[in-house]
């Protein structure tokens, strides 16, 4: 394949991993921007949410549009429930204290990981894609006469791919709007702002936090039930999400959303395209790379605040 | 109204507040006056619930209210001026204001009542607190607190760093909301403002609540000031 088409195409799968990595790392960013906690089993989240939809499809069995959109509802609110309660067992219990909070997180992905691995067992199990047709991408080419269309061959996507960087793109902007807009946004915002005073004008704030930690675990699970039918549930996934959601809150800033949006974007691309045209590997030690130099030169992050 | 008995507090193992009483009467403005760390802000961060309580009891209109979480405290019509303001500063006028309105339900006809007494604000609504002046986010602090519709009003130092224009606004504030029949404790540092607004005195020293006079048997050399404040 020449260049061109290969890059777009590299470009499309890179889209793929950085739609669902946004809406991961931004349920990272939004538990440690209003919750100060630093939420290390959150790529078990992830895994919650992938292993649920394997259940559900399979016992669903037939038909597999029906499997999934059942999961895409269930799997989230599993998760959601699951972090609730380690929310109201552990966590509160800490008092949110940011550093106890980090070693507890870590007791809570074991947990989760080996109760995933008896549960589910050690194996990857595939989630069929509710519809899966080839779609096969133009280039434009200098012919004869001028500008022509052609379809290279080998230059295809799926419609399921589209799907995912649709979908993961709605929930975005559903969320950046529910946050901006609605009356629950709101007091999230204030609670992220100043605890304190967020409580003295009545704002039952470890209520809000028991949400938001639900919220968060929810949008990782959401972001696994779409990524399933292209990559396999397995009880160790957790980890390459969980690494890939921290450099981008780094690199972000942490606690600042957009900055969360951008980083995915700019980390899921160039993870993509540079594991198309190099390797995976090159990559990740891109990634590491930028993430130190942030750290040099731009603590704070991309779109972070400085802090006191 | 507001009463505090025998009132313990502190922050984690350092206690600040000893034995400490206060009451404050509705529709009259109590000063509490005390030198730099003497424990003003510690005193009505535990009226706010904000502070654990190692003794002693709470009571709002004979409620007792000192088991109450933090967050229901302003439901029961205590409007809290921090000091510094603490307004959400990422978020506009408008935003704030909102949440002064939630804590109690509040809707539309007190916001246009509370923006009524800051036009400035009117003005300024869909600003970031930020980026407000001085003069202006003490303005947003205080209709904040107003939003609440409070029986009891804490201001904390609402004066600090304020032109005197602006010193005049909050002033005249605080004496409107005494003639509606507000309680209102007011930590000020000003002589001269303590005693031209305030009608009752309460001193504190080291977290120990002292005398508690009336104001107009104060005059700038009472002994008392110099005692407690050393002016
Ligand atoms: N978060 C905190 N942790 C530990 N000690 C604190 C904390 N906040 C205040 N203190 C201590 O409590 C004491 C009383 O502080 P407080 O803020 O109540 O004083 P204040 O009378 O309001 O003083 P100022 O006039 O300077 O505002 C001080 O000794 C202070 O150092
Ligand atoms: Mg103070």
């Amino acid at each position: 394949m020449e260049f061109g088409p290969h890059l777009l195409l590299a470009t499309l799968e890179g889209a793929v991993g950085a739609a669902v990595l946004a809406l991961t790392a931004l349920g990272l960013s939004l538990v440690f921007g209003v919750m100060r906690v630093v939420n290390v089993a959150h790529g078990e989240f992830y895994m919650l949410g992938a292993v649920v939809a394997w259940f559900v499809a399979s016992t669903l069995g037939s038909a597999p549009a029906t499997g999934f959109v059942a999961a895409l509802l269930i799997a989230p609110v599993c998760a959601a429930v699951v972090a609730m309660a380690a929310d109201r067992l552990v966590l509160k219990r800490l008092h949110y204290d940011p550093e106890a909070t980090i070693v507890a997180t870590i007791g809570i992905l074991y947990i989760m990981q080996q109760t995933a691995l008896m549960g589910f067992g050690p194996e990857a199990r595939p989630v069929a894609p509710p519809f899966n047709t080839r779609i096969a991408l133009p280039w434009v080419e200098w012919g004869e006469n001028g500008l022509a269309l052609f379809y290279p061959w080998g230059l295809s996507t799926t419609s399921y791919k589209l799907f995912v960087i649709a979908a993961a793109a709605a929930i975005l902007i559903g969320f950046a709007l529910f946050l901006s807009r609605s009356r629950f946004g709101l007091i999230m915002r204030a609670t992220q702002l100043d605890r304190e005073t967020a409580l003295a004008f009545g704002i039952p704030v470890e209520r809000v936090y028991s949400l938001v930690f639900g919220l968060g675990a929810a949008l990782a699970a959401f972001a696994a039930v779409l990524i399933v039918p292209i990559q396999q549930a397995h009880y160790l996934m957790g980890a390459d999400p969980l690494l890939l959601s921290f450099i981008v809150v780094i690199i972000g800033g942490l606690g600042s959303l957009r900055g969360t949006v951008v980083a995915a974007l700019l980390i899921g691309m160039s993870d993509g395209i540079i594991s198309v045209f190099f390797s995976p590997t090159l990559a990740k030690i891109l990634a590491t790379l930028l993430v130190a130099l942030v750290l040099v030169f731009r603590p704070q992050g991309l779109y972070g605040k400085k802090r006191a | 109204m507001l009463k505090l008995a025998g009132v313990g507090a502190g922050y984690g193992p350092v206690q600040v507040l000893y034995d400490f009483d206060l009451e404050a009467r509705a529709g009259e403005v109590l000063c509490l006056l005390g030198r730099n760390g003497a424990g003003k802000t510690t005193t009505l961060k535990a009226i706010m619930g904000l502070l654990p309580l190692s003794g002693g009891t709470v009571t709002l209109n004979g409620a007792d209210i000192t088991a109450l979480p933090a967050h229901e405290v302003p439901k029961r019509g205590i409007g809290y001026v921090p000091q510094g303001r603490r307004l959400f500063s990422e978020l506009t006028v408008s935003e704030n204001i909102e949440i002064g309105l939630m804590a109690r339900g509040n809707g539309r006809a007190t916001r246009a009542r509370v923006l009524e007494m800051f036009p400035r604000l009117s003005e300024r609504l869909d600003q970031r607190a930020e980026t407000l002046s001085g003069g202006e986010q003490q303005m947003l602090a205080t209709a904040r607190a107003l939003c609440l519709e409070p029986s009891v009003l804490l201001l904390d130092e609402p004066t600090e760093g304020l032109q005197p224009s602006m010193i005049q606004l909050i002033r005249e504030t605080v004496e409107a909301m005494r003639a509606q029949g507000v309680a209102i404790v007011l930590v000020e540092q000003r002589i001269e403002a303590v005693l031209t607004l305030s009608d009752r005195v309460a001193f504190i020293e080291n977290g120990h609540s002292r005398e508690v006079v009336d104001t107009s048997d104060l005059t700038a050399a009472s002994p008392l000031l110099k005692k407690y404040v050393g002016v």
